[in-house]
């Protein structure tokens, strides 16, 4: 049933080319009692073709960076420092209108519970042609819109007639499908997935997950993959980060963190992971709760939970830096993290 | 229909469901008999033993969810036998009603998905807790107040006479948690469902109340019904699995012989689309067509025929399989080739 | 996945509670009502901040306290400092009595009458020269001499003020006991009709669609005379019908959602029966909103009421609409600013009071539904 999307844009890609570039970048939410710290001092890399996981809990701040690149942040943001460069430009300076225009062509989203925001009222396929509609206005005529949904349909493995069908009508897969269909819409380069996979069933998970790689690998897209399901975000990037509290903790291609992770959150949070290969391991749980964004704890966000936390912690917030090749770790004492295998079979 | 039978020779098991069922009709209107049923719950069987924990394991729609709250008396079966353990007698409890439903419910309770929503947001916390003891009558109210703050000792929530009269909104998702098992243990019951209790939490909140349940499980001498969609989470939960699809039981037996040897097509298929916390895995690709829907009037076939990479002639002139331990190690599958697959 | 759960760390107790905590043995020793009552306070603090942090709930609050005021100040006003003879609102009388001569043409209104309407007025019979006793009613408002009557009298020579704050209380009456009435009503048939569903359901729903075609005013017009209407039955009269018609749609609407929460299952799998989980949970789930359709009842019964003795359908002492109604009986409605103090007191009264509880209303929307407060 997989058709390959032809004349939908096949880019040449070069994964050592940067896509887009996350620098320093510090948002927060003014609130009446002060400021929520969201996003503080993140840093990545997304190259050409990559597919690059933000990895955290409720709270951790990923969905605010996503929501960060497009924009699409509630009025009480700001942003206050660092830049968001897509292909060398930086995208905060933009006016609204530019940044509108870049906004769907050149990044688009995956929200978290897209499947359930269509409207039930309007068929599928007009919804989509209203986004076409919004983008391609004058460009495409009627009969050229038709044809390109009807090949975005095909692209995510759905049938052209379900276009005349109204959302009810599809199963919660299906409806997962056509919305990563309206965001391929315009041929972005980047897509970025916030939980795209969440509230399916392990099995129609499995079908998008693989159907998103495709994707990736065919029309050298990168995709950008938010989710707090480490297991997920470990079949499907490359890269990943590992986000705690409104930072940047650790940062590495997938293989090479989940092998050795470096930073106290990300090893626990590995060691506190049921899985149903391996051996049966013994899980440790980790103490304490996310802390509050408005007041975070003083130096490492992280010290109050953390068992290899010394005094340096307590004061002195440890910066991110290259620890290995490729490799970035934000904590003071990143050295005491065991092995994580030798942990696990204890 | 061969059941899957004691666990020791001579003990009686503490929960026995024989080809339970539940239908539900489609309404053709006012005055219509309804001639389409959803056969949610599809004649399943099992037992669990004291002390044991079973995991019901399936995607959305299989029937786990309605399975659980008929034992709990949530809902009634229409057909079909719940043997309940009592005083070493076994009692049919599928059909009882009224004053009994009372007394049954003291020894049989419910720990629910949603920390937030399964509180009544007025009431403090020792009311939530302490509701099962007030319900029945139990105590005065200063001794349901510390036989509350017992329980909530219990569960971690330190020192519990701060969290006595606070209300859910105050607590984190992990803490209600907590209130919640505490609320479904007050009663000292012998056998408690929970329904997908962990999926709701935070990843590192999980395994910690993973662990107290366990914990307390043993300890009080409780056994479960664990109903979860996660099969890595039911590894660490149970001592044994049941997978369910579309009403019916396909497979059972002991947690990792199911694991490392699935013998139902659809325990396979399962198994091999459960996303791994380990890049260098590489799952064997289990092609499988389709996608769940209802079991409305079914064929007396198979189930699973429509989907099944294995369907072959034998699937379709029989009806749905019954579950066999074939090597008799337990472990039970609801398939004719289960011997031809690899 | 709640993804946007904003896990909260407990949050520091107030002081109230905290003699409360000192260890496990002290907090079985408060007795349990005292604990509700400090909870009660607590959240009752919160709530009040929330609702005045909007200026709308507090003014219109403002505006009942003053005519709360207005009702509490005419009894004493009549033991203390009125004369009853004059002031009394039903049976007072006072006017201003002068002598003026009847004239063909009239040269100076203020002691002259001319014959025509003399003629009409008074007695077909004077004739030029004679001189009549008239009495000058209904009465400006005047605030000197030995009868001072701040907003004049009626067309009956009883005081306007002390009508206006004697109906006061009718008002609030009538209000009353319609808002509870509704609203007990409502919120049971609510409940029980969204817990049992099926027939119990269909039953009160038709019966709810069955009031709320009948047009409430028609329907009273014909009431009123054929038996009598007091404010008592008045007020249960619309009580009954708003709490058996829309309001029981609402509020069974509200109990719909409520009824579908897990903790209702789970006090169900805790052993309670039918009615504990109708009034332990449903229904105090329900009653913020029953609340807000009082406010919005007393509105409508105020209103109903001066329009219903406005027509002179109500069997009443006194009451802002009767007063209205004397106006119109006696040929005053359309005199306009000529005789203002027969209707704009009266109107305005109905208006303002009706309108304050409103506002109140929209107010306690505000902390009932969270999501119409405005963002940080």
């Amino acid at each position: 049933m997989t058709v390959s999307l032809e004349n939908l844009e096949t880019r040449q890609v070069d994964p050592t080319k940067p896509l887009l570039e996350v620098d320093r970048l510090i948002m927060r939410y003014q609130v009446k009692t002060g400021e929520v710290s969201a996003v503080e001092d993140v840093t990545f890399t997304i190259h050409q073709g990559e597919a690059v996981g933000l990895v955290g809990e409720s709270g951790c701040g990923k969905t605010s960076v996503a929501l960060s690149l497009l924009r699409l942040l509630p009025s009480n943001a700001r942003f206050l420092s660092g830049e968001i460069r897509l292909n060398g430009e930086d995208l905060i300076p933009l006016g609204a209108e530019e940044m509108r225009r870049r906004r769907w062509k050149d990044i688009a989203m995956v929200f978290q519970g897209a499947m359930n925001s269509w409207n039930p009222v309007y068929r599928v396929g007009e919804q989509i042609r209203e986004t076409l509609n919004t983008h391609y206005k004058g460009v495409l005529d009627y009969g050229e819109q038709n044809a390109l949904m009807e090949r975005l349909f095909a692209g995510v493995g759905l049938p052209p007639e379900m276009l005349e069908r109204y959302p009810h009508e599809f199963s919660g897969g299906m409806r997962q499908r056509a919305v990563i269909a309206m965001a391929l819409a315009c041929s972005p380069e980047l897509i970025i997935a916030d939980e795209p996979t969440t509230a399916l069933d392990v099995i129609v998970q499995d079908q998008i997950l693989k159907e998103l790689k495709r994707i990736q690998q065919e029309m050298g897209m990168s995709i950008l993959y938010i989710s707090h399901d480490i297991a997920v975000i470990a079949e499907v990037t490359d890269s990943l980060g590992v986000m705690y509290a409104g930072k940047l903790v650790e940062y590495g291609p997938t293989d090479e963190v989940f092998a050795r992770p470096f930073h106290p959150y990300a090893y626990l949070l590995l060691k506190s992971t049921p899985s149903i290969t391996g051996p049966r391991r013994q899980l440790s749980p980790l103490e304490g709760e996310p802390p509050n964004l408005e007041k975070p704890p003083t130096g490492c966000r992280f010290h109050p939970r953390c068992p290899f936390a010394t005094e340096q912690c307590v004061t002195q917030e440890p910066p991110l830096v290259e620890v290995r090749p490729g490799r970035r770790v934000a904590c003071w004492n990143y050295e005491d993290v065991p092995e994580l295998e030798e942990a696990l079979l204890k | 229909m061969t059941t899957p039978v004691e666990t020791q020779v001579g003990t009686k098991p503490l929960i026995e469901v024989k080809n339970l069922e539940k239908r539900f009709p489609i309404s053709r209107g006012m005055f219509r008999q309804a001639t389409e049923f959803v056969h949610a719950v599809d004649g399943i069987s099992f037992d669990i033993a004291p002390g044991e924990s079973l995991g019901l394991v399936g995607e959305s729609g299989c029937g786990k969810s309605t399975t659980g709250r008929m034992l709990v008396k949530l809902m009634n079966p229409t057909g079909g036998h719940i043997l309940f353990l009592e005083d070493g007698e076994q009692k049919d409890v599928a059909h009882v009603g009224g004053s009994e439903i009372k007394a049954f419910r003291r020894r049989i309770q419910m720990i629910f998905q949603d920390p937030y929503e399964s509180m009544n947001p007025r009431r403090t916390i020792f009311d939530t807790v302490s509701e099962p003891l007030s319900v029945q009558g139990v105590g005065t109210v200063v001794e349901r107040e510390e036989r509350v703050l017992e329980l909530l000792q219990l569960v971690g929530l330190t020192p519990p006479e701060n969290f006595l009269f606070r209300f859910p909104h105050e607590l984190s998702g992990g803490q209600r948690q907590r209130v919640a098992i505490a609320r479904a243990l007050v009663m000292n019951p012998t056998f408690v469902v929970a329904d997908e209790p962990t999926s709701m939490l935070d990843v590192s909140i999980r395994i910690s109340i993973m662990e107290l349940m366990t914990t307390l499980a043993r300890e009080m001498g409780v056994s479960y019904l664990y109903i979860t969609h996660d099969l890595a989470v039911a590894r660490y939960m149970c001592d044994r699995i049941a997978v369910m699809y579309l009403g019916k039981i396909v497979e059972i037996g002991p947690t990792e012989e199911i694991l490392a040897n699935p013998k139902h097509p659809y325990t396979r298929a399962l198994l091999s689309a459960v996303p791994v916390p380990d890049p260098s895995y590489k799952r064997t690709p289990v092609e499988i067509k389709g996608g769940i829907s209802k079991a409305i009037n079914p064929t007396p076939e198979c189930r699973f025929i429509q989907r099944c990479p294995f369907a072959a002639e034998v699937c379709f002139e029989n009806p749905h399989p019954p579950l066999e331990d074939r090597q008799g190690d337990n472990h039970f599958a609801a398939c004719y080739r289960v011997d031809e697959i690899g | 996945m709640s993804v946007d759960d904003q896990t909260q760390v407990t949050e520091p107790l107030d002081k109230e509670l905290e003699d409360l905590t000192h260890g496990a043995a002290a907090v079985t020793q408060v007795p349990m009502w005292r604990i509700r009552w400090r909870l009660f306070r607590r959240s009752f603090a919160r709530n009040w901040a929330l609702f005045t942090e909007n200026k709308m709930g507090l003014a219109g609050l403002t505006i009942i306290g003053i005519f709360a005021l207005m009702a509490i100040a005419h009894p004493i006003l009549m033991t203390f400092v009125w004369d009853p003879a004059i002031y009394d609102p039903v049976g007072g009388y006072d006017a201003v009595e002068s002598i003026v001569t009847i004239v063909e043409e009239v040269t100076d209104p203020a002691t002259e009458l001319s014959l025509e309407d003399a003629r009409i007025q008074l007695n077909p019979f004077v004739e030029v020269g004679e001189e009549i006793v008239t009495v000058l009613q209904p009465a400006p408002p005047s605030f000197s001499g030995d009868y001072s009557h701040w907003l004049g009298t009626d067309p009956q020579g009883r005081d306007v003020l002390s009508q206006l704050l004697f109906s006061t209380r009718a008002a609030f009456l009538l209000g009353a006991i319609a808002a509870i009435t509704t609203v007990v009503i409502a919120t049971t048939v609510g409940s029980v009709a969204a817990y049992y569903g099926g027939i119990t359901d269909s039953i009160f729903m038709r019966f709810a669609d069955l009031i709320l075609l009948m047009p409430l005013l028609p329907v009273l017009f014909v009431v009123g005379p054929l038996f009598g209407l007091t404010m008592l039955n008045l007020g249960l009269i619309i009580g009954v019908l708003n709490g058996f018609g829309g309001v029981a749609i609402v509020l069974k609407s509200q109990a719909l959602a409520v009824k579908v929460k897990p903790y209702i299952d789970a006090a169900k799998v805790a052993g309670g029966g039918n009615g504990h989980v109708i009034f332990r949970h449903i229904v105090p789930n329900v009653l913020p909103l029953s609340f807000l359709y009082m406010m919005f009842g007393v509105t409508e019964a105020i209103a109903i009421e001066s329009t219903l003795s406005f027509f002179g359908l109500l069997n009443v002492r006194m009451t802002w609409g009767l007063m209205i109604n004397t106006a119109q009986t006696q040929g005053f409605l359309l005199s306009g600013v000529n005789y203002w103090w027969l209707l704009f007191p009266a109107g305005l009264a109905v208006s303002i009071l009706a309108f304050a509880f409103f506002i109140v209303g929209r107010g306690m929307d505000e902390v009932i539904n969270p999501r119409l407060r405005a963002r940080g």
